[in-house]
């Protein structure tokens, strides 16, 4: 069973982010980063399937730059096999779309029975590159995977989402794109040999000649581009209700019904 | 001269603080107040190998440096220092001595079940009238055949409750002072092996520390570890890197209090402002902040000379000595800054305060870092 895990680097969600001063980026400099969570439950799913079936490789994949390979290391510290980084610097620039075309480029070259991501990025919340990835290799799409099994043959998933509709289960047939949702399971810490493992494993590189991009740029690949970043407007400030219990409860009560309107 | 940790050791920081941070921390209060034993931290702890991370690979272990080693204590005690405790114990104390007087069937049997986590160890060293003066125990093995006759109690032995290995110093030559000392590996299951209830203590109080009676238990002589009469160096080299250890223990005590005092400056007001805009709440905060840098840097030194291969005895005692010291000097700072509500169970700095105190007191005394710091500049 071989297995494609597509991550992606992100900013840690306790860092605090700015926007730079061109207004439509964001100012990354003093910014620590980690694998985007959801791509962890993505990781750790591939390793226990493996762990389960007892054979097969687990190979982690992303676009960006050389930054990212910390990302990958994290991935092959927790056990992944291998991992492969795109990168080239005409790849600057790329919207999601782009990079999901890039990605199913170096896909297309490769063999696998199953391809696990995130559902969605926690930088960007596009939910994009899973849709666009099955879209682009003409594969089944089963998104926001909280439970997955497989038949005895591994030719077959029973993968499980929750919606407004209560518990859907589906049967999809492999090769497949799945991507993961909180719940899916508990990713594991890396070990201190995994850790020592992951230092020692080489990052395969590709670039944009090996991805039959030569000469063309990006110009074709990307479809939308950002106008202008704003940040969220200021939470008002919280209000204090006054007096006793009682009469405090009352006008509580009046408040959130005349003023808030919500009861 | 580089004063960085290397990108290795880096790794290994931040995962066990990842780790450390949203496993043990959330945790801390609750073991501390009912004494409970962390098993369940101690599995996760040995799936990341952190319970036999100084042995090398081939026995199981993870085979990280001093420095490394030094790091991690620190981060898990930072959470929760009945914890640290516990993987110091088993990491310098027992493993240490297996790795390097036992003999390959000994590593084999022994040290390859407690690197890999499946064991927990302790270290059977102080006695009820028998602390700083381990030369004079009263404990007694008696060779017989092809096994000795261990006799004696010990006591406050960190993690006695749920130990399985129990590396056991006992006099061989009650007439030959340091010189009498041996020392003996034995199986929790040994007939005559009982361990006492569990001291209730004013901190680190879920380390599972009791005593432990050993009532004509029968130890075969492939038990031994080292020579006969050879126990008391093993028992001190192993207290060499313990230091390191307790020194890692106390610093990230200190740091937990720290950060929790930073925090509390900001966001206590006072007299319409925060408290820690007065220069008398940022003394004590720069005190602390000051203390700890240098009391890392004590520590690094000592596990630095390590991990070159030479003498750090001097180095651990002194980091050990200053350290802790540091560490309980400023937790009741800390309890300070956090003014009546630091007195309560509700924030977490009187229990670093308590924690604090033993590593003034395990693993040797301050007096008794004094007596080998002595010794040393004295040559
Ligand atoms: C929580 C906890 C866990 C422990 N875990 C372990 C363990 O796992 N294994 C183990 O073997 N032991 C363990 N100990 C025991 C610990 O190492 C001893 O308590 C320590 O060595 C001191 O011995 P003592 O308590 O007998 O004090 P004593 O030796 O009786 O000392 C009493 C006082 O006299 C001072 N003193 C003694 N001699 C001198 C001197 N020559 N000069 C000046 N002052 C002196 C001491 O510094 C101290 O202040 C633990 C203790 C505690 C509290």
């Amino acid at each position: 069973m071989n297995i494609i895990v597509c991550i992606k680097q992100v900013p840690d969600s306790e860092a605090q982010v700015k926007i730079a001063s061109d207004g439509k980026a964001l100012d990354l400099d003093q910014v620590k980063f980690v694998l985007n969570p959801y791509d962890e439950f993505a990781v750790e799913e591939a390793i226990r399937i493996k762990e389960k079936k007892g054979d097969g490789t687990v190979t982690v994949v992303s676009l960006g730059p050389p930054r990212v390979k910390d990302a990958l290391r994290s991935a092959l510290a927790m056990g992944a096999d291998q991992a492969v980084l795109l990168w080239d610097p005409a790849f600057e620039g790329l919207d999601s779309h782009g990079t999901a075309v890039l990605l199913s480029r170096y896909l297309a070259g490769q063999t696998y029975d199953l391809i696990l991501l995130g559902k969605q990025a926690i930088d960007d919340d596009m939910s994009y590159i899973g849709p666009a990835l099955a879209d682009l290799l003409k594969l089944p799409l089963v998104s926001v995977v909280t439970k997955l099994e497989f038949s005895p043959d591994y030719k077959t998933a029973f993968a499980q989402r929750e919606g407004e509709r209560g518990v859907e289960k589906i049967e999809v047939s492999l090769p497949a794109v799945l991507t993961a949702q909180k719940g899916l399971n508990e990713p594991r810490y890396a070990s201190l040999m995994g850790i020592m493992k992951a230092k020692k494993k080489e990052i395969q590189e590709v670039n944009a000649a090996a991805l039959g991009m030569e000469g063309s740029g990006t110009s074709d690949l990307v479809k939308s581009r950002v106008t202008k970043l704003d940040y969220p407007p200021k939470r008002p400030p919280g209000k204090i209700v006054p007096g006793d219990a009682a009469t405090a409860a009352k006008e509580l009560v009046r408040l959130l019904r005349e003023e808030a309107k919500i009861i | 001269m580089k004063l960085e940790l290397t990108a290795d050791q880096q790794a290994f920081q931040e995962e066990v603080r990842k780790f450390a941070q949203k496993e043990l921390a959330p945790k801390a209060a609750y073991h501390d107040k009912t004494q409970e034993f962390p098993v369940e931290s101690l599995k996760k702890m040995a799936e990341m190998g952190l319970l036999g991370m100084s042995v090398p690979a081939e026995y199981d272990g993870a085979g990280v440096d001093s420095v490394t080693y030094a790091v991690v204590i620190l981060e898990i005690s930072k959470a929760d220092a009945s914890c640290g405790v516990i993987v110091a114990v088993q990491n310098s104390l027992v493993a240490l001595p297996l790795y390097k007087w036992g003999t390959e069937e000994q590593k084999q049997k022994f040290l390859k079940p407690l690197a890999a986590g499946l064991r927990i160890g302790a270290y059977c060293l102080t006695e009820p009238n028998v602390g700083s003066d381990p030369g004079d125990m009263e404990t007694t093995a008696v060779m017989e055949g092809d096994h000795y006759i261990l006799n004696g109690t010990k006591t406050f032995i960190t993690s006695a409750q749920k130990a399985e290995t129990f590396v056991v110093f006992a006099a061989t030559d009650r007439k030959a002072g340091n010189k009498g000392i041996s020392c003996f590996v034995v199986d929790r299951e040994t007939p005559g092996l009982s361990v006492g209830p569990k001291e209730d203590m004013l901190g680190v109080r879920a380390s599972g520390t009791a005593a432990v009676t050993f009532e004509n238990c029968k130890i075969p002589v492939g038990n031994r570890l080292g020579q006969e009469g050879g126990g008391f160096r093993i028992a001190m080299e192993a207290l060499d890197c313990g230091r390191i250890g307790i020194a890692a223990q106390a610093i990230g005590i200190a740091e937990a209090a720290f950060e929790a005092s930073l925090q509390y400056s900001r966001e206590r007001k006072q007299f319409g402002q925060p408290i820690g805009d007065f220069q008398m709440i940022q003394a004590m905060l720069v005190k602390m902040a000051t203390e700890i840098e240098a009391s890392r840097l004590l520590l690094y030194l000592a596990a630095y000379k390590k991990d070159k291969g030479e003498r750090y005895s001097k180095e651990s005692s002194m980091a050990k000595l200053f350290a802790s010291k540091m560490a309980v000097e400023n937790t009741i700072n800390a309890v300070q800054i956090f003014g009546g509500y630091g007195y309560t169970k509700d924030y977490p700095v009187e229990r670093h305060m308590r924690d604090s105190k033993v590593t003034e007191i395990y693993e040797g005394t301050s007096q008794i870092q004094n007596l080998v710091i002595a010794k040393a500049i004295a040559k």
